[in-house]
């Protein structure tokens, strides 16, 4: 019998051996960049050198096909070198200015859109959803394709005040993060409790230790061990789920999508902020979600027409103020937008600086 | 022979429209009847279909593993492999690809073709901690499959309560903004803390990012319990007469609408001349004006990182950010690297030691308090770690005098 072989424990591989031979030779010695045209960026290093990069949309669950597409693009264009962008876009640098047109056209010609730098709406970061996660609410590339196609222009053209990033999650509790426009899922009736099924997959006392506001408590149900939920205190944000499928959070009409704003992780200008709520109740809508495609373009509208050159979606509204922020988009403001969870004292407006 | 394509009318709606369409690429997958996952696909395809129309997910976990390691694979069964037995397991293998993203078409032609045999085709580049994820494994192909890619040089990324796969901005690579060498502090760390990533022992998961300056292009300050962001500490570098001619070329109003007047403490002032004066002991690292004047403005010379800790998604008791634990620390010798990395070990450990089962670093520290958690580190506590100083009288401060000598022991004079 041959001996079980074992893994080699390398770990991260050196990033030098992939990297494009411009960039490793002037690692660290960048002098200063421009955009020239949208989805093009130029370096210039301290040496001399000068590297366009040409950033193009995939769509991050990509097929053997399509990667060995970009790898022909990139053995012509860019000396067998490319990478990607943390929001899953493709880049490609060429250090002849002559190849940047052809590369473009190429692209287009194949199908990825170029663009996503400057002021425009980047690629959504996003999720699994039900293509692949345990516990989505949601699908996560639906949604982005949904809105990409609905936001295209904007990722092509550099035309908003600021850049604009946008996120969706399909669950209210792990992933996602905090960007200018956020879809998230939002639950809004409590799990559904399969008692027959609780004992014997559930280990119950971390069931119990999950939930946020210690709803859940030991119950017997028809002589089995189970689990009860106080549907008063359930505030529906699915933590049970995980540890305890039979809890199913997940629900054809009352899993919502809701859409919150003004989230930034840059330092630039004023300090990284969390999102903050601008609507919820929107229907889980598939294929294309058209009811959260049309409420997100109506954010962006107000936001372009109304806001100043680098100003991020939460500090127009910061300028602005959130009435005016209802007003303009006209969405309703509710008393589910006023925060009672812990730290929500900060929130409300101690002063008499108000907008009429 | 070959299954039929299933029908997909939901999903056939996706394939229209200018965005690329992930439709379009797992019809592909299912079509290739000549490989081993072609079937697999269809099938896959049907069961997305079906959460389409039925508006709810269908997979749930398990155990699935490579030998030598206890996470790195998302096991992932089908709860309708009745209606679509093809795709009954489809699990996720994490590689952990190099810091910022490059890749030779060399390697990426090489990974295709390993998925291609064991897998399904289907690769994400990438999740959203950092790996690539290669998609729709089955259980007795995941040994072979991470066999494959460890031969080339890859390597399991993370999964459970363990360290998790990491990911850095482009950063020395190709920007100026750049203040520390994100891919090597990356590797450093992860590389020599491989064991809490392969083998999860941790009380929960812990996610480092690496930013190469404030304008934190990894959105580690939301998105990881360690974050390490490049800033400098000296003064901003100012090209004067490349200043000039930004306002020469953009006119007055617009340098003091977009830059002067949005530096958030009114360190900058434009000078009669149209050069510019800073103020560098009030500016707090933003990055806005050097974002917008890439010519005339750099960050300073004496460089290094930022260190917070804390940050994660809302699950237990809501959303936090990283909170600054170390202001500065200069990152240019290899010593000043060994450092970071000893203090990272630390600061793991301490969480191991510490933190409750489920519980992420952020919480623990918001359960015993930062002062704790920064002296229980090692470290010492400074100002900037808070936004302004407590603002309530409810405290016990009987060892005032002895904590009032720390803060003295440690200024310049009490040094001489």
């Amino acid at each position: 019998m041959t001996e079980a072989r074992q893994a080699i424990e390398s770990g991260v591989p050196d990033h030098f051996p992939w990297m494009h031979p411009v960039l490793r030779k002037n690692y660290g010695q960048w002098r200063y960049h421009e955009r020239p045209r949208p989805g093009v960026l130029k370096h210039v290093a301290e040496g001399g050198d000068e590297v366009w990069t040409v950033k193009a949309g995939t769509c991050r669950q990509l097929d053997v096909y399509t990667i060995r597409q970009l790898c022909d693009i990139a053995d012509e264009y860019s000396q067998g070198h490319l990478r990607f962008t943390t929001r899953s876009n493709v880049e490609f640098m060429v250090t002849d200015e002559a190849q940047v047109e052809p590369l473009i056209k190429r692209l287009n010609d194949d199908g990825f859109p170029v663009g996503g730098t400057g002021n425009s709406v980047s690629q959504l970061a996003h999720t699994q959803g039900w293509l692949h996660c345990d516990i989505p609410g949601t699908d996560a590339s639906g949604v982005v394709k949904a809105i990409m196609d609905s936001l295209f222009d904007e990722f092509i053209n550099e035309r908003l005040p600021h850049k604009v990033k946008i996120n969706t999650l399909c669950c209210e509790i792990n992933c996602g993060g905090h960007g200018d426009i956020d879809i998230n899922v939002q639950h809004t009736k409590p799990p559904v409790i399969n008692h027959d099924l609780v004992h014997k997959i559930c280990e119950r006392p971390t069931v119990i230790a999950r939930c946020p506001v210690a709803a859940i408590r030991p119950a017997v149900i028809n002589g089995l061990p189970s689990l009860e939920v106080d549907e008063k205190k359930c505030m529906c944000c699915g933590a049970c789920y995980p540890p305890c499928p039979p809890m199913q959070i997940n629900d054809p009409v009352h899993t919502k999508i809701a859409i919150w704003i003004g989230g930034k992780n840059s330092n630039a200008r004023s300090r990284p902020t969390f999102h903050k709520l601008a609507v919820s109740g929107l229907p889980n809508n598939p294929p294309r979600w058209p009811e959260v495609a049309a409420t997100v373009r109506n954010i962006l509208e107000a936001y372009k027409a109304d806001g100043r050159p680098f100003e991020r979606v939460g500090e127009w509204v910061e300028r602005i103020g959130w009435p005016r922020f209802f007003e303009l988009t006209g969405l309703p403001f509710t008393r589910h937008h006023i925060d009672d969870w812990k730290w929500s004292r900060p929130t409300l407006n101690s002063s008499t600086h108000l907008r009429f | 022979m070959a299954k039929k394509m299933p029908e997909t009318p939901m999903l056939d709606q996706l394939e229209s429209g200018p965005w690329p369409s992930f439709v379009t690429n797992l019809k592909r997958l299912a079509q290739t009847d000549d490989q081993q996952y072609g079937d697999r696909m269809k099938d896959l395809l049907g069961q997305l279909e079906y959460s389409y129309k039925t508006i709810k997910g269908y997979w749930k976990g398990g155990t699935v593993g490579v030998r030598g390691y206890g996470g790195g694979v998302i096991p992932r069964f089908s709860e309708v492999a009745d209606k679509f037995p093809q795709s009954a397991e489809f699990h996720t293998l994490r590689i952990m690809p190099t810091a910022g993203y490059h890749y030779s078409t060399e390697a990426l032609r090489k990974m295709c073709d390993i998925w291609e045999e064991h897998g399904t085709g289907l690769i994400a580049l990438h999740g959203q901690s950092g790996d690539i994820m290669f998609q729709g494994c089955s259980t007795e192909q995941v040994q072979p499959a991470f066999d494959a890619l460890n031969e080339m040089g890859f390597d399991m990324g993370g999964a459970g309560p363990s360290l998790r796969s990491s990911s850095a901005c482009v950063g020395h690579a190709r920007c100026e903004f750049s203040c520390y060498d994100e891919a090597r502090s990356l590797r450093m760390i992860i590389n020599h803390l491989i064991d809490d990533l392969h083998r999860p022992s941790l009380p929960y998961k812990f996610k480092f990012k690496f930013s190469g300056c404030p304008n934190d292009c990894t959105d580690a300050i939301h998105r990881s319990d360690g974050a390490v962001i490049g800033t400098w500490r000296d003064d901003i570098q100012v090209d004067q007469e490349a200043f000039k001619a930004y306002v020469a070329d953009w006119g007055r109003k617009r340098v003091i609408d977009n830059v002067i007047t949005r530096c958030p403490t009114n360190a900058m002032s434009l000078n009669d001349d149209d050069t510019v004066e800073i103020d560098n002991r009030s500016c707090v690292r933003c990055m806005h004006c050097i974002n917008a004047m890439t010519k005339a403005l750099r960050p300073g010379k004496e460089r290094g990182v930022t260190l917070l800790i804390g940050g994660k998604h809302t699950l237990q008791i809501g959303d936090l950010m990283g909170i600054v634990a170390v202001p500065f620390m200069r990152l240019e010798t290899d010593e000043d690297y060994e450092k970071l990395k000893d203090l990272s070990e630390c600061i793991i450990e301490f969480f191991a030691e510490n933190a409750l089962e489920h519980e992420r670093i952020g919480e623990m520290i918001e359960r015993i308090g930062l002062a704790d958690f920064i002296e229980g580190v090692g470290l010492e506590v400074d100002p900037n770690m808070v936004v302004h100083p407590r603002a309530n009288p409810f405290v016990r401060m009987d060892d005032w005098e002895e904590q009032a000598d720390k803060w003295n022991q440690r200024q310049p004079a009490a040094a001489e």
